[in-house]
C-alpha cells in the first residue's frame, strides 16, 4: 500500500447517520480507506451495503437534511472535506472531485445541448473565455472517444445511446482534470460489450491523468477487471479491504467468502443433455415487428424485434437465450406465451401451432407453459394474499378453492418459504422471497416448459445464487423444459443445457453451453464472450467447492 | 390497511378540519327541512332585512327570503348535484380510460381523439349550451356537468391502465389463464383506484362550483334553491345588501375547500410516495 | 426546423378535424333538442307566427334529409356563415366579430397573468418548501382553488369600486369621456384590472400548484444530481436544470386549461358588463337566441384549437425531443 505522500483521498472513521424509524441507525459506520494517485479503488458491496452512501458523502450530495455525516472525516488535498464551507465544497466538486453515476439515461439534463453542459461545469470552476471553453469541449469529448466531436457538441442527450451518453458523464466528470474520480456502478445500466469499452476508458483516462478513482461496483468480475485495491462493505461497514490479488484470491472475511462463491461461472461438469426425440416446442422463423410512434394520420417507425428466429426445446431441457438489450430476447418468450402475438412464422408445441389459435383456443395451452419474470417487486399483486397469487391459475382452470389453497401451501414449501407465507403480502417479502413466490406461481399449474425471463438479474449476487439453485433443483426434480432469457453470459452458461445468442432480433448462434463457451464459432458471441469482466480471474478452488456445497444443502428461506 | 390509511389521513390536520367541514355540510343538507320547516322560496320576513334582523340570521333577500333557510336546502343541490354528476363522469370516464389504456392500439386511439375532442371544447360553454338547449333542470344540469368532466378522469385512468396492463403482475395474471374481465377488474382496477378516487373527490369540489355557475347564470332547476342562483339573483341590489350574495358565496368557498382538503387528505393517504414528495 | 413545421402543419391539420366534429356537435345539439327545430332556431323571437316558422323551416331546409341539411350546415360554417340572429336582426357572425376583440384582450392578459403568476409562486413554494412563504402561497392556492370565480369578481367590486372607489365596476371604458391616446390605455386598463384577477385567479392558483408539485418531482431528479456534481451555483442548478424542466408539464397542462379559461370568461364578462363574446354568450341566454349561443360555441372552440396550437409552439421551442415524438 502507498500511502505516504500521494495519498488523494484519506477517509477516517466516517459515519452517516440515517432519519429515525429507518431499518438501521447508520448507513455507513466507521469506514476507513484512502486512495493515493493512480489508484483504483473498488468498493463492493450488495445493496443497502452503504457504498453509494459513502460516495455521496464525500461528494456533498447526501439527501440533507434526514442523512448526514455524523462522524468522521474525509481529508482531500489536506483538508477535511466535511468541514469546509458551502461555496468551498462547490469548488471542490467538479473541480478537485468528479463523479459519474449509474443511470445515464436520466443523468443528463434532456432539454440542454451536450457541449453546453460540459461547457457549464467548466464555466463554474475555470477562467476560459468562450472560444478556449469551446475548444475544450471538444478535445474532451474525442479524449472520451466520441466520435465526430463537433456535430455531438450540439446535440441533445435524447439522440445518444446509453454507452454514449457514459462517456458524456465521464468528459463532463474529467472537464477540469480532477484529483479524484467517484464512479457509482457507472456500467451496470450499460451491455457487456458497452461495459467493456467504459471500463477501458476509464482505466485510460486514470493513467493519463494520473488519478484516483473510487470505483464502486456490485460485480466481482468488474473488480477483477480493473482494481488496485477492493474495500468490500456489509451493511455500512467494511468488512475486509486489501490488494485485488489478497481480497480476490485469498479473502479472508466470511462474507467476501460468500460474495465470490457466489459469482456466476460456467460449471464444467454438466452432463451433455440429450436432444433426441421429439422436440416439446419448435419454433419456426419467428418474426415479430413493433410499430413505434405513429397515430391516426402518419405511420410510426417500426422496429423488428424478432427476425427469422427459429429455435427447438426439448422436454426437460433448459435452453439460455443470451443477447443485450434490444436483441429481442423478451420478445420471443413472450411470444411462445401468447403476451405477443408474432407477425409471421410458427410456433409448435407438443403438435400444436399456437400462433394460429385465438384467444379461447389459447387458454388450455397457457396450463402447459408458464413464465417466471424479471422484476420480484412488479410481478406480485401488492393487493393479494400470495395464497391467492399462486392459487390464482388452478383457480382460473377450475380447481376447487380448498385444494388450489392446498396446492399453494405446498408450493410455497417446495420454493423453500414456509406454508404461512399464503397468508401474508407480497410486500412482508424480500426480492428474492418475491421470485420464489413467483416461481411457485408458475409451478402451480403443473407447465410442462417454464419460460423465465431475467428472473435473477434484479437480484443481490448471493440471492441470485440460491434462486438459480433452485430453478436447477425444480427443473431437474419436476422434468420441466426452460427456456431461460438472460444478459449475462456467465447466467446462462452455469443453468444452461443449451445457448442461443440473439443480436438484433435473430439468433446467431446455437450450441451447448460447452461448445458456445469453449469455442464460439460466430464473431458476435466471440465479442460477448471476450466482453465478460474479470476473465483472467480464477474463482479460488476452495470457494468453488463452497458453492457446490451450498448447492446440495437444504436451502433456508433467507433470501 | 384501513388503520394505516386513518393514521396517514389524520396526520393532514387539514384533512381533518375539511372533514368536519364537511360533515357539517351534510348535516345541513340532511336536516335543512327540520331547521327550516319553510320553503326557502317562501316570504318569511320583510324584504331587505340585514343579518341578524327581523328574526334572521343572515337577512333576507329581495322578497323576503329567509338567506341562511336557503342556504341550508342550498347545500342539498349542491351536494346531490356535486356527487351524482362526479359518479356518472366516473362511469363515463374510467370505463373509456380502461379501455383505451388496456387494449392500446386503435382502440386507444379512437377514444383519445374523442377525450381529445371534449377537452378542446370549452367545457363551460358547452354546459351552458346543453343546460340551456334541453331547458334547465336537475337531470339536464347535472348531466351536462358530468359530460363536461369526464375527460380528466378517462386520462389519468387510460394512464393507470396503460402502465398496469405491461406491469408484470398482469402478464403473469394473463398467462396463468386469467379471464379479461376477471384482468381488468381484479387485477388492474384495484391497483388504479387510489389516484382514481383522490382525482374523483377533486372532481366533486369543482362539479359544485360549475353547479353554481351554471344557477348563477339562471341555469339552475328552478324548483330547487341553489347558492349560485341566490348569488344571480341578488348581484343587482349587491350595493345595497352585501349579505344576500356574500354568504352564499361562503357557503360554496367553505364546502369547496373542505372537499379539496378532503382529497389532500386522501392523496396523503392513498399515494405515500408520492405524497411525501409533496412534503419535501 | 423542418421538423417543427411538419409538427405544426399536423397539428393544424389535426385542428380541422376536431372543428368538425364540434360542427357536428353543434348540428346535432339542435337536432336533438326536444321540440321543433324550427323553434329551437327562432328562439322565443317569434314562435307564434305560423308564417314565421314556416319562412325558417324553408330557410334551414329542415323539410329536406338529414345529410343533406348537415351538408349545408357544414359548407355554411365553412364559408363563415353562423346563422342569423332573428332576435337582434343581424347575421351571428357579425355580432360575434364586433365582441371578439375585447374577450381576446381580456383572455389573453388572463392567460399570461395566470401562468406568469403561478409558475413565479409555485417556484417561489417550492424553493422555501416547508417554510412560512410557501404555507402562505399554498393556502392562498387553496383559497383561490375553492372560491367561484364570479364570486371573486362580485366581492371586487364591492371592495374597490363601491368601498373604495379605486377601480371602475363596468364595462370596457368609461362612458361618453371620449379619451384618447394615453389616456384612454390606462382607463382601458383600469377597467381590464377587476376581470383579469377574477378570471386569472383560479388558474393562477392552479398552475402555482402545478409547478410546485412539479418542480419538488423535478428537484429529486438524476441530471439535478449531476448539476450538483459539477459544483454548479445553486442558482444556476435551479433555474437551468429544475426549472426548465419543471416548467413542461405545466405548459402542457395550461394548453388543456385554455378552454376552461375562455370559458370563464362568459361568468366574468357577465359581472363585469364586459362587452366581449361572454357577455352576448349571457344574454343570448336569457333571449334564448339558439343561433348565437351556437355561434358562440364555434367560435370559442376555435380560439380554444389556437390556444392550443400556440401552447405546441412554445413547447417545442423549450423540449427538443419534441421532434420525434
Amino acid at each position: 500500500m502507498s500511502e505516504t505522500d500521494n495519498v488523494v483521498l484519506d477517509v477516517r472513521g466516517l459515519t452517516i447517520s440515517l432519519p429515525e424509524g429507518a431499518e438501521r441507525a447508520h448507513a455507513v459506520e466507521d469506514v476507513n480507506f484512502t486512495i493515493a494517485e493512480n489508484e483504483l479503488l473498488c468498493i463492493v458491496g450488495e445493496s443497502g451495503s452503504g457504498k453509494s452512501m459513502t460516495a455521496h458523502a464525500i461528494m456533498g450530495l447526501l439527501p440533507a437534511p434526514h442523512v448526514k455525516v455524523a462522524d468522521g472525516e474525509a481529508i482531500l488535498n489536506g483538508r477535511d472535506v466535511f468541514t469546509r464551507s458551502e461555496a468551498e465544497q462547490r469548488a471542490m466538486r467538479g473541480g478537485d472531485v468528479g463523479m459519474i453515476f449509474q443511470e445515464p439515461m436520466t443523468a443528463l439534463n434532456p432539454l440542454m445541448r451536450v457541449g453546453e453542459q460540459i461547457d457549464e461545469a467548466l464555466r463554474a470552476h475555470a477562467d476560459m473565455d468562450a472560444a478556449r471553453r469551446r475548444e475544450r469541449v471538444l478535445e474532451l469529448l474525442a479524449a472520451v472517444g466520441l466520435p465526430d466531436p463537433e456535430s455531438l457538441r450540439r446535440s441533445y442527450p435524447f439522440r445518444l445511446s446509453g454507452g454514449q451518453r457514459q462517456r458524456v458523464m465521464i468528459a463532463m466528470a474529467l472537464a477540469l482534470e480532477p484529483r479524484l474520480l467517484i464512479a457509482d456502478e457507472p456500467t451496470t445500466a450499460l451491455d457487456v460489450t458497452t461495459q467493456k469499452q467504459i471500463l477501458e476508458l476509464i482505466q485510460r483516462m486514470q493513467r493519463e491523468l494520473g488519478m484516483a478513482v473510487m470505483f464502486i461496483t456490485h460485480d466481482f468480475g468488474v473488480v477483477a477487471e480493473i482494481a488496485d485495491r477492493v474495500a468490500v462493505m456489509q451493511e455500512g461497514r467494511c468488512v475486509e479491504i486489501g490488494t485485488a490479488d489478497e481480497v480476490l484470491n485469498r479473502p479472508q472475511h466470511p462474507y467476501t467468502r460468500e460474495l465470490i462463491a457466489a459469482v456466476p461461472h460456467y460449471i464444467e461438469h454438466r452432463d451433455a443433455f440429450n436432444r433426441e426425440g421429439e422436440p416439446l416446442l419448435d419454433a419456426q422463423n419467428v418474426r415479430k415487428v413493433f410499430s413505434l410512434g405513429g397515430g391516426f394520420l402518419r405511420r410510426g417507425r417500426e422496429l423488428v424485434a424478432a427476425d427469422d428466429v427459429s429455435l427447438t426445446i426439448h422436454p426437460g431441457e433448459t435452453v439460455g437465450i443470451v443477447g443485450e438489450s434490444g436483441s429481442g430476447k423478451s420478445t420471443l418468450g413472450r411470444c411462445l406465451l401468447g403476451l405477443h402475438r408474432a407477425d409471421g412464422g410458427q410456433i409448435v408445441f407438443d403438435g400444436t401451432d399456437l400462433n394460429r389459435l385465438g384467444r379461447r383456443a389459447f387458454h388450455p395451452f397457457r396450463q402447459r407453459i408458464q413464465m417466471v419474470f424479471q422484476d420480484p417487486y412488479a410481478s406480485l399483486n401488492p393487493r393479494y394474499k400470495v395464497g391467492r397469487i399462486v392459487a390464482q391459475g388452478p383457480l382460473a382452470f377450475g380447481t376447487p378453492r380448498s385444494e388450489a389453497y392446498a396446492r399453494a401451501r405446498e408450493l410455497l414449501e417446495l420454493v423453500g418459504l414456509d406454508a404461512s407465507a399464503a397468508e401474508r403480502f407480497p410486500h412482508e417479502f424480500s426480492g428474492g422471497q418475491r421470485q420464489r413466490i413467483s416461481i411457485a406461481r408458475a409451478l402451480a399449474l403443473d407447465p410442462e416448459l417454464l419460460v423465465a425471463d431475467e428472473p435473477v438479474s434484479a437480484l443481490d449476487v448471493s440471492v441470485q445464487t440460491q434462486v438459480l439453485d433452485l430453478l436447477d433443483d425444480i427443473r431437474h426434480r419436476l422434468g420441466l423444459a426452460m427456456m431461460f432469457i438472460t444478459h449475462d453470459l456467465r447466467v446462462a452458461a452455469q443453468v444452461s443445457d443449451t445457448i442461443a445468442v440473439m443480436q438484433t432480433g435473430r439468433i446467431v448462434e446455437v450450441g451447448t453451453s460447452k461448445e458456445v463457451f469453449s469455442n464460439p464459432q460466430h464473431p458476435y458471441t466471440q465479442e460477448l464472450l471476450a466482453a465478460i469482466p474479470g476473465q483472467n480471474w480464477e474463482i479460488p478452488e476452495d470457494l468453488r467447492h463452497l458453492r457446490a456445497q451450498r448447492a446440495r444443502t437444504p436451502r433456508g428461506a433467507d433470501a | 390497511m384501513s388503520r394505516e390509511f386513518w393514521k396517514a389521513f389524520a396526520r393532514n390536520r387539514g384533512a381533518i378540519i375539511g372533514l368536519i367541514i364537511l360533515a357539517g355540510v351534510v348535516f345541513l343538507a340532511l336536516f335543512a327541512d327540520l331547521l327550516y320547516p319553510t320553503s326557502p322560496w317562501d316570504m318569511v320576513t320583510r324584504p331587505f332585512a340585514p343579518p341578524l334582523s327581523a328574526g334572521t340570521l343572515m337577512g333576507s333577500d329581495t322578497l323576503g327570503r329567509d338567506i341562511a333557510s336557503g342556504i341550508a336546502h342550498g347545500a342539498r343541490v349542491s351536494l346531490l348535484i356535486g356527487l351524482t354528476s362526479t359518479a356518472a363522469a366516473l362511469l363515463i370516464g374510467v370505463t373509456l380510460g380502461a379501455l383505451a389504456g388496456f387494449y392500446g392500439g386503435r382502440v386507444d386511439d379512437a377514444i383519445m381523439r374523442f377525450t381529445e375532442l371534449f377537452q378542446t371544447i370549452p367545457n363551460f360553454v358547452l354546459a351552458v349550451m346543453l343546460v340551456a338547449i334541453f331547458t334547465p333542470s336537475i337531470t339536464s344540469v347535472t348531466a351536462s356537468i358530468a359530460i363536461v368532466s369526464w375527460p380528466p378522469l378517462a386520462r389519468l385512468a387510460r394512464g393507470e391502465f396503460l402502465s398496469l396492463r405491461s406491469r408484470e403482475f398482469v402478464q403473469a395474471a394473463i398467462t396463468t389463464g386469467q379471464s379479461t374481465p376477471s384482468i381488468i377488474l381484479r387485477e388492474i382496477l384495484p391497483n388504479s383506484m387510489s389516484p382514481i378516487i383522490v382525482a374523483a373527490s377533486l372532481t366533486v369540489a369543482t362539479a359544485i362550483l360549475l353547479e353554481s355557475a351554471l344557477s348563477f347564470l339562471g341555469l339552475g332547476d328552478p324548483n330547487m334553491m341553489s347558492w349560485g342562483y341566490m348569488i344571480g339573483a341578488s348581484r343587482t341590489v349587491m350595493r345595497q345588501a352585501w349579505w344576500m350574495s356574500f354568504f352564499p358565496g361562503v357557503a360554496i368557498l367553505i364546502t369547496v375547500l373542505a372537499i379539496n382538503l378532503v382529497g389532500e387528505g386522501l392523496n396523503d393517504a392513498l399515494n405515500p410516495k408520492l405524497a411525501r414528495k409533496g412534503k419535501g | 426546423m423542418g421538423k417543427i413545421v411538419s409538427f405544426l402543419g399536423r397539428r393544424v391539420v389535426k385542428s380541422l378535424f376536431i372543428l368538425l366534429a364540434i360542427v357536428l356537435i353543434n348540428f346535432a345539439l339542435i337536432r336533438a333538442a326536444p321540440g321543433d327545430p324550427a323553434l329551437v332556431i327562432a328562439g322565443q323571437s317569434g314562435a307564434s307566427d305560423p308564417q314565421y316558422i314556416e319562412q325558417l323551416r324553408e330557410k334551414f331546409h329542415l323539410d329536406e334529409p338529414l345529410p343533406q341539411q348537415l351538408w349545408t350546415y357544414v359548407t355554411d360554417v365553412a364559408t363563415g356563415d353562423l346563422g342569423y340572429s332573428y332576435r337582434q336582426q343581424r347575421p351571428v357572425w357579425d355580432l360575434i366579430a364586433e365582441r371578439l376583440p375585447a374577450t381576446l384582450l381580456l383572455t389573453g392578459i388572463a392567460y399570461v397573468f395566470s401562468l406568469g403568476m403561478g409558475l413565479l409562486l409555485g417556484t417561489l413554494a417550492a424553493v422555501k418548501v416547508g417554510r412560512w412563504s410557501d404555507t402562505a402561497i399554498t393556502t392562498i392556492a387553496l383559497l383561490a382553488y375553492a372560491t367561484p370565480l364570479y364570486w371573486i369578481g362580485l366581492m371586487m367590486i364591492l371592495l374597490f369600486s363601491v368601498q373604495l372607489g379605486w377601480l371602475p365596476a363596468f364595462g370596457y371604458q368609461s362612458v361618453g369621456a371620449g379619451l384618447t391616446g394615453l389616456d384612454h390605455f390606462v382607463d382601458v386598463a383600469a377597467h381590464l384590472v377587476m376581470p383579469v384577477l377574477t378570471l386569472g385567479l383560479f388558474y393562477m392558483a392552479v398552475y402555482a400548484r402545478l409547478t410546485r408539485s412539479s418542480i419538488l418531482e423535478v428537484r429529486d431528479m438524476d441530471f439535478v444530481k449531476t448539476a450538483r456534481a459539477k459544483g454548479l451555483p445553486e442558482r444556476r442548478v435551479v433555474v437551468r436544470h429544475v426549472l426548465r424542466n419543471a416548467v413542461l408539464p405545466v405548459i402542457t397542462f395550461a394548453g388543456i386549461q385554455a378552454g376552461y379559461l375562455i370559458g370563464g370568461s362568459i361568468l366574468v364578462e357577465t359581472v363585469f358588463a364586459w362587452p366581449g363574446v361572454g357577455r352576448l354568450a349571457f344574454d343570448a341566454l336569457l333571449q334564448r337566441d339558439y343561433q348565437v349561443l351556437l355561434g358562440i360555441f364555434v367560435v370559442t372552440s376555435i380560439m380554444v384549437l389556437v390556444f392550443n396550437i400556440i401552447t405546441d409552439l412554445v413547447y417545442t421551442l423549450i423540449d427538443p425531443r419534441i421532434e420525434v415524438s
